[in-house]
């Protein structure tokens, strides 16, 4: 016996398990804590999972590689630091959580092949992953019909609720209605200019955005425009948007775009001091490519933002850039990405299980303090109670914290009388 | 025997052999229903590729645009699907319910008029091969018979790929833009998500691709695909020969189209959606790739070729999700600057003689060593 312990110091395995057996009497005192600390694999996981009495696995599933890799590199990084975190304080119900990570590869067919792959061949327990609707959309028949568990980090359109999806980004009414509100008052917005790429985010918050300066505002929409994904010509909107005059421009363009349409809108001779524009697309991620210097003043509106002034950010950004380094910036999404992790592992704790569907049905109330933009909670409706914040862009790339809702604001996919 | 000894010589009889073995008895037995889905998948680009072969191994006529036609037969395959996914009682959460859920998105409140006949499978069906076909005669029409050729016509095609994803992203009211069809559901109310679903429509599929070899086997052996094969060596003196080139340029060209539609219809069926990422420029020029890694004068190595390279998609970038691209193109630069026959030449420079070499007490034949002096490859 003596002999086995002495060869056992050797691997660090092995001393980890004479640490548990030192700690044995200590937790003896707590004999319901230590029932709870790991729980037989067979009562937490009836539905075949990839669940041992050691592991957990989980999927990562964002593109590492194409046009969208720029964007969601920032989610698989916080979303490994989170698991790293997660698993430095014992992991879930005494488990490691072990990640298998996927490539999109910016091709929505290809997340749906992939979804399935960790689905059906690894058995994953939660998929953290997709960032374009166009992948979620791809991917949740998928989650639907293998009954798995995604976490959905980006903002997002709204007219989705699912079962098999916690959407830890904010929907469109979220973002949108506090930052309009407070435009319009604060500005006295009256004419609103609204400007995006083409596809479904843009057209519906557009909608929303809409709907809300005529029936709420009353105030008027002059302008409405789209251009196609990777668009880089905006000189003829610009020059409508001369010639209109809005209070207000109104963005949603996504990626690469918005490096043109910034500079183009300088180089126009608007000052976006003077001229106000919201954005709903530019995070700190997309001004690294925009440049501080063509986008400072603009107005940013989502849930959060690098430089929030909070306990919890104090913490998350350094470790952030120290697991990343230090010229790695954070934005909303990074954020919600960082976010699907700890609600899962919350989820598990509560639901006692790692079976899709007890975590499925606990996910509502599920509380996260821990959140760098403050206290969360999960909706009935499997989106998340957030604030919303509007924050001024800086020459430096960081956005100055400029209002934020005094409550949360509560997830409302689909909206009466904005559809 | 002997009708299959005529219609195939002894080394396509042998590729015939193999190819059937392993697709009808071996992958279903050996592999698991998500695995043979996604061989189901890669079938689907075999279409495309056997299109090619047509065309572009014996025709000549390089076509950079066939993610077109394989969109147009995905698409209508689609939106079949996606009308019956939206009954009433599915979209009751929509704001005009019936109708598929991104119209409901983009505030359309009515079924479009030419979405109406798709509610028909018969329609559907005759659709997906006369769209693309009549499509295809088009433009094969405006091309050919104004002697438009070569690097020009595949400029051209690439530019139909791009005008109609572009056209796809834009009307997304009426197409979905660039999500595309999602969440396909049941064909005439038989499910098409589940395992059981998924093995049959395997073998539907399977079944399908060998009636489409059988086809383009039936053409390479009439006069009219020795012809293509003539019209590619020499065009000007088929034409002086008093064959209209055009009009046998436009029929290789629409049966290409029809293949690569019928692909893409399967595709829709087995992977249960349709999206403007199959119809665009990047895809097109990828099913000109797996023919050309595979061999686009060889009906059966086009057909491996399609397979090979997706199946090598798949591998690489499920083990290095980071690197798997670098490996793909390497893959690629190294099959054409060492292998420009692709693999069927490969295998007919190497393996085909020692077989050769078993079945015949003769010599090797000299045949294959002309051939691989032809092509330029190292000797042995």
């Amino acid at each position: 016996m003596s002999d086995e312990a002495n060869k056992g110091l050797l691997s660090p395995l092995r001393r980890k398990l004479l640490m548990g057996m030192a700690a044995v009497p200590a937790i003896t005192m707590l004999p319901r804590a230590s029932f709870a600390q790991a729980p037989a694999t067979s009562a937490v996981n009836t539905t075949g999972l990839a669940v041992t009495d050691t592991e957990v696995t989980v999927g990562i599933l964002h593109s590492a590689t194409g046009t969208m890799a720029i964007s969601e590199t920032g989610s698989i990084e916080a979303e490994k630091l989170a698991i790293e975190q997660i698993n430095a304080m014992g992991g879930v119900l005494g488990r490691k959580i072990k990640f298998i990570q996927e490539d999109g590869a910016s091709d929505w067919p290809t997340f749906a092949e992939k979804a399935k792959k960790l689905l059906v061949n690894d058995k994953v327990a939660a998929i953290m992953g997709c960032w374009t609707s166009a992948s979620r959309k791809a991917v949740l028949p998928v989650m639907e019909q293998y009954n798995g568990m995604l976490y959905y980090p980006t903002f997002y359109e709204g007219l989705e609720q699912s079962k098999n999806v916690i959407y830890t980004g904010q929907e469109a009414t979220q973002q949108i209605l506090a930052g309009l509100n407070w435009i319009a008052k604060e500005k006295g917005a009256k004419s609103f200019f609204f400007i995006g790429s083409d596809y479904i985010w843009p057209r519906t918050s557009n909608k929303i955005a809409r709907k809300h300066v005529e029936n709420v505002l009353k105030g008027k929409v002059v302008g409405e425009e789209y251009y196609p994904l990777g668009n880089t010509q905006f000189n003829s909107v610009i020059n409508k948007i001369k010639l209109t005059k809005p209070d207000v421009i109104f963005t949603d363009v996504v990626g690469g775009s918005n490096v043109a349409f910034y500079k183009q809108l300088k180089a126009a001779g608007i000052d976006l001091s003077k001229q106000a524009l919201l954005t709903i697309s530019v995070t700190e991620d997309e001004i690294d490519g925009i440049g501080g210097e063509n986008i400072a003043g603009a107005y940013a509106c989502m849930k959060y933002f690098q430089s929030l002034d909070n306990p919890n950010n104090k913490a998350f950004v350094p470790a952030f850039k120290k697991m990343w380094g230090e010229k790695t910036v954070i934005g909303d999404v990074t954020q919600a990405a960082y976010l699907g992790p700890w609600l899962w592992k919350l989820t598990v704790e509560k639901a006692g299980s790692f079976d899709i569907d007890k975590i499925a049905a606990a996910s509502p109330g599920i509380e996260f303090k821990g959140a760098p933009e403050g206290y969360v909670r999960i909706h009935e409706n499997h989106h998340l109670w957030s604030k919303t914040r509007v924050g001024r862009a800086k020459l430096d790339g960081q956005f100055e914290l400029i209002y934020e809702t005094a409550d949360l604001v509560e997830p409302d996919p689909f909206p009466k009388g904005y559809q | 025997m002997v009708i299959n000894l005529r219609f195939f010589n002894r080394s396509e009889l042998m590729g015939f052999i193999v190819l059937a073995a392993v697709l009808f008895v071996i992958l279903p037995l050996s592999l698991d229903v998500f695995r043979l889905n996604l061989v189901a998948k890669y079938l689907t680009y075999a279409f495309v590729a056997l299109g090619l072969v047509l065309c572009w191994g014996y025709g000549g006529i390089l076509s950079l645009g066939q993610g077109v036609f394989f969109g147009l037969g995905g698409y209508c395959m689609a939106m079949f699907l996606k009308l019956e996914a939206s009954s009433v009682e599915n979209t009751k959460i929509q704001s005009t319910p019936g109708i598929p859920d991104f119209m409901d998105w983009n505030q359309i409140t009515s079924l479009p008029l030419f979405w109406q006949p798709f509610h028909s499978l018969t329609f559907t069906i005759l659709a997906i091969i006369l769209v693309p076909g009549i499509f295809a005669l088009i433009i094969g029409t405006a091309m050919f018979k104004r002697r438009v050729g070569g690097t020009y016509f595949a400029i051209i095609t690439q530019a139909v790929a791009a005008i109609l994803t572009i056209l796809i992203v834009g009307q997304q009211g009426y197409t979905g833009g660039i999500n595309g069809m999602t969440d396909l559901r049941t064909l005439k109310g038989w499910d098409i998500r589940p395992d059981h679903a998924k093995v049959i429509l395997y073998f539907v599929e399977v079944v399908l691709l060998f009636a489409c070899i059988g086809i383009a086997q039936f053409i390479r052996l009439t006069k009219l695909g020795r012809i293509l094969v003539a019209m590619r060596e020499q065009e000007d003196r088929v034409r002086f020969s008093g064959y209209s080139v055009a009009n046998f340029k436009i029929f290789a060209f629409c049966m290409a189209a029809v293949f690569a539609a019928i692909g893409g219809a399967m595709f829709a069926l087995n992977v249960g959606f349709m999206s403007p990422s199959f119809v665009g420029i990047v895809p097109s020029i990828e099913m000109v790739i797996y023919t050309a890694v595979g061999g686009r004068m060889s009906i059966f190595g086009a057909i491996w070729g399609a397979i090979l390279v997706n199946f090598a998609k798949t591998s690489l970038s499920e083990s290095f999700p980071q690197l798997w691209l670098f490996g793909l193109g390497a893959l690629f630069i190294a099959v054409v600057l060492a292998f420009p026959n692709g693999l069927s030449g490969l295998w007919a420079d190497y393996v085909q003689p020692r077989i050769d070499r078993l079945f015949t007490s003769r010599k090797s034949k000299s045949a294959w060593k002309d051939n691989s002096v032809a092509d330029g490859a190292p000797a042995e």
